[in-house]
């Protein structure tokens, strides 16, 4: 059993909550006083029907309103799988709590409403999916049965979204007809699209392969903290805690650590307190070197024979989430995995059109919500990879230092 | 490539082990919350993984609010001595006394409001930074909403509207002075990651977590134990019967569950056959209002 995190994209009148509902209820992740609760609401509304979408509406504020606020997070399995849904809001601010949940997706689910094909809202979705490089994507079309299961009209969308995605260079993308409100294609295949070959939605979220989207080749180990125990019987310890965000690291290997470019080699690698041969990743261990060097916090652990950048010149697309404008010349704090360093967006290029996807050259400033291109400058060297080649070395936020909140999603290029 | 997979709780535990280590390299004065529950219990175990041989880079802190099950108290005490961590404990009682707090009233008077009292003047005892707890998103839906680093201001107070971003696995805990952050690490298990976790890693949990005969009072369908601190009517309905505890938190507002459920195997397929959530089942609390854990979160409830 693994773990497959999803985001779904798409606005309440796509259907969206009703999926989520649905793929919770069908799968029995509902418990019956928590669909008690939402019985008493929707009379509470005076509306009669259970409201499956009230599953996901969690503050009081966004059920008064009939609105969602920002990023929930709901949890399912099944026998073979554990699910994190992140459930985005499709109202205001959608691109920055797009972004925020599509940073950790493995898959995005894109719902179409088969009365409208493919709109503004599908292509600024599937943009977002891109930028943020998630590895697969399944184009649910809902509400197939408002247009008689038709299977012209599934078909067309199909030809349609097929030229967006790839004019986007979207890779492994699966396409389902489904009513959301039925259940139909949901959890089992539905008798309504006898012309549909393939399996219901949730037979592919349980069988899309995501081992494969882990990179074994390229090791990054970002050091988190140092573990000096300074006690008599371990008067020497000194081993270096972190995750290993990718690649494969075995003792004996030669490794540089970046940006200072000191080399030593892995003496020994702990687990849980046990010593193991090799770690790879995701696991958080503890690494040994052969040589007592100066590392910290921040600093990122490579193998020798296979380095990142380090610059301190980054070209940047960048995803403006302050409410405060961006203005060419301010000054920020730069974040990469655990390091911290000082930067000033110097220049602003473009701002992208997260509907058509044209570039707007040299704007003033980037609002709440845009897409910038901009350079970064930062005050000492980082170790990066580009986010297209590794996300997990690639992804930076930027923070306000006055008011440290976080007000930008960098994907370094 | 096969030999290079983690299964899902080898994920989970990874996840969190990272998280406990952003909080070491990040704040000052961290702590964490330990109740002697079996969330907070997991997170004593992750943060063994995540930092021994050495010591952990934080206290563990416990707010007794006076009406905890004895074996909770007496396991919190256990583990702590086991590991050799510091343990601070503060109670609710002394809150009351010191600032002429007003206890509730009623049967089952409750003093999960006034926790939050000690919580604050503890954090500010100590100047701790951020604390660390073992609330998980699934439990309710105002924790689907929150996020792993939580900044709180300098009342305690949680504004869901003005959160910050959390993306990919970088965690922002700058905060201003007074401010501190809540950081949960175990967010993204549910209550049966953390049962199967706690059989996998053969973790000591307290008795009551096991079937065992207990005085119960039957109240609106759940069980609650009888104890000094709820009034019994001539009505009330008390008998005895073989009961674990899904939960546990104050003996006011925690419900026990009839099972016979005697280790953790049968515990797990409880769980699994159960219609009933966690809270649901077991939190009195939480039945108040709609969002009665939004509104406790705003005031700086943990």
């Amino acid at each position: 059993m693994d773990i497959l995190r999803f985001i779904t994209a798409g606005s309440v009148d796509d259907g969206k909550s009703t999926l989520i509902g649905r793929l919770l209820y069908d799968s029995k992740s509902i418990m019956i006083d928590q669909l008690e609760a939402i019985e008493k609401q929707s009379k509470n509304k005076e509306d009669g029907e259970i409201d499956l979408a009230l599953l996901t509406d969690g503050l009081r504020a966004e059920r008064e309103q009939g609105i969602t606020i920002d990023v929930a997070y709901k949890y399912f399995s099944t026998p073979k799988r554990k699910f994190i849904i992140a459930d985005a809001p499709g109202h205001t601010q959608y691109t920055r709590n797009m972004v925020t949940g599509a940073s950790n997706s493995d898959l995005a689910i894109i719902l179409v409403d088969a009365r409208n094909g493919v709109v503004e809202q599908t292509r600024r979705h599937s943009i977002i999916t891109s930028l943020l490089n998630i590895p697969h994507v399944v184009v649910a079309i809902n509400k197939m049965d408002l247009v008689n299961n038709s299977q012209d009209v599934y078909n067309n969308i199909v030809i349609d979204y097929a030229a967006v995605a790839i004019s986007l260079g979207l890779k492994d993308i699966t396409y389902i007809p489904i009513s959301a409100i039925n259940g139909d294609n949901i959890v089992e295949k539905s008798p309504a699209f006898p012309w549909y070959e393939g399996e219901s939605l949730l037979h592919i979220l349980e069988n899309v392969e995501v081992a494969n989207d882990i990179n074994y080749t390229d090791a990054r180990f970002p050091v988190q903290y140092v573990i000096r125990p300074q006690t008599e019987a371990l008067h020497d310890y000194r081993g270096y805690a972190g995750k290993v965000v990718s690649g494969i690291y075995r003792k004996g290997d030669k490794i540089t650590v970046q940006p200072s470019g000191l080399q030593s080699i892995i003496s020994a690698i702990e687990i849980g307190g046990k010593e193991v041969d090799e770690a790879f990743a995701p696991q958080s261990v503890v690494l040994h070197l052969s040589d007592d060097i100066d590392i910290s916090r921040g600093d990122v652990i490579v193998q020798s024979d296979n380095q990142p950048s380090v610059e301190n010149e980054l070209d940047v697309l960048l995803c403006w989430m302050g409410n405060k404008p961006l203005i060419a010349g301010n000054k920020y704090l730069l974040q990469i995995n655990s390091r911290i360093t000082r930067a000033v967006v110097k220049e602003i290029e473009y701002k992208l059109d997260v509907n058509s996807l044209l570039e707007e050259p040299a704007p003033e400033q980037a609002a709440l919500n845009d897409i910038v291109k901009v350079k970064i400058k930062t005050a000492s060297p980082v170790p990066f990879d580009s986010y297209k080649k590794l996300r997990v070395n690639g992804g930076a936020i930027l923070i306000d230092e006055t008011s440290n909140v976080t007000v930008g999603a960098c994907m370094i290029q | 490539m096969s030999q290079h997979r983690l299964d899902y709780l080898d994920q989970l535990e990874s996840e969190s082990i990272h998280i406990f280590r952003e909080v070491a390299g990040q704040f000052e004065r961290p702590a964490l919350l330990f109740s002697g529950g079996k969330d907070s219990i997991v997170l004593v175990h992750l943060a063994l993984k995540a930092f021994r041989p050495g010591k952990f880079p934080f206290p563990l802190v416990h707010i007794d609010t006076g009406h905890n099950f004895q074996e909770a108290l007496d396991f919190r005490d256990h583990l702590a001595n086991a590991i050799g961590e510091k343990l601070i404990v503060r109670n609710v009682v002394d809150t009351i006394k010191e600032k002429n707090l007003t206890e509730q009233k009623g049967k089952f008077a409750s003093r999960n409001a006034l926790q939050t009292y000690t919580l604050l003047d503890t954090i500010e005892e100590f100047k701790f930074d951020a604390c660390i707890g073992g609330a998980r998103r699934d439990e309710e839906k105002a924790r689907a909403k929150e996020r792993i680093f939580s900044v709180r201001d300098e009342f305690g107070q949680w504004d869901p509207k003005l959160q910050r971003p959390e993306l990919w696995n970088t965690y922002n805990g700058r905060i201003h002075k007074g401010e501190n952050v809540r950081v949960f690490p175990i967010s993204n298990w549910t209550e049966l990651d953390i049962w199967n976790y706690i059989k996998r890693n053969e973790i000591e949990l307290p008795s009551i977590y096991f079937a065992h005969n207990r005085e119960v009072l039957e109240w609106q369908g759940q069980l609650v134990a009888t104890s000094e601190f709820i009034k019994l009517d001539e009505a009330d309905k008390v008998s005895v019967k073989k009961v674990r505890y899904r939960t546990v938190g104050d003996m006011t507002c925690t419900a026990a569950v009839e099972s016979t459920a005697s280790n953790i195997d049968d515990i797990i397929k409880e769980i699994i056959a159960t219609k009933t959530s966690e809270r649901g089942e077991t939190r009195i609390d939480d039945r108040v209002s709609e969002a009665a854990m939004e509104d406790r979160k705003k005031n700086g409830y943990f």
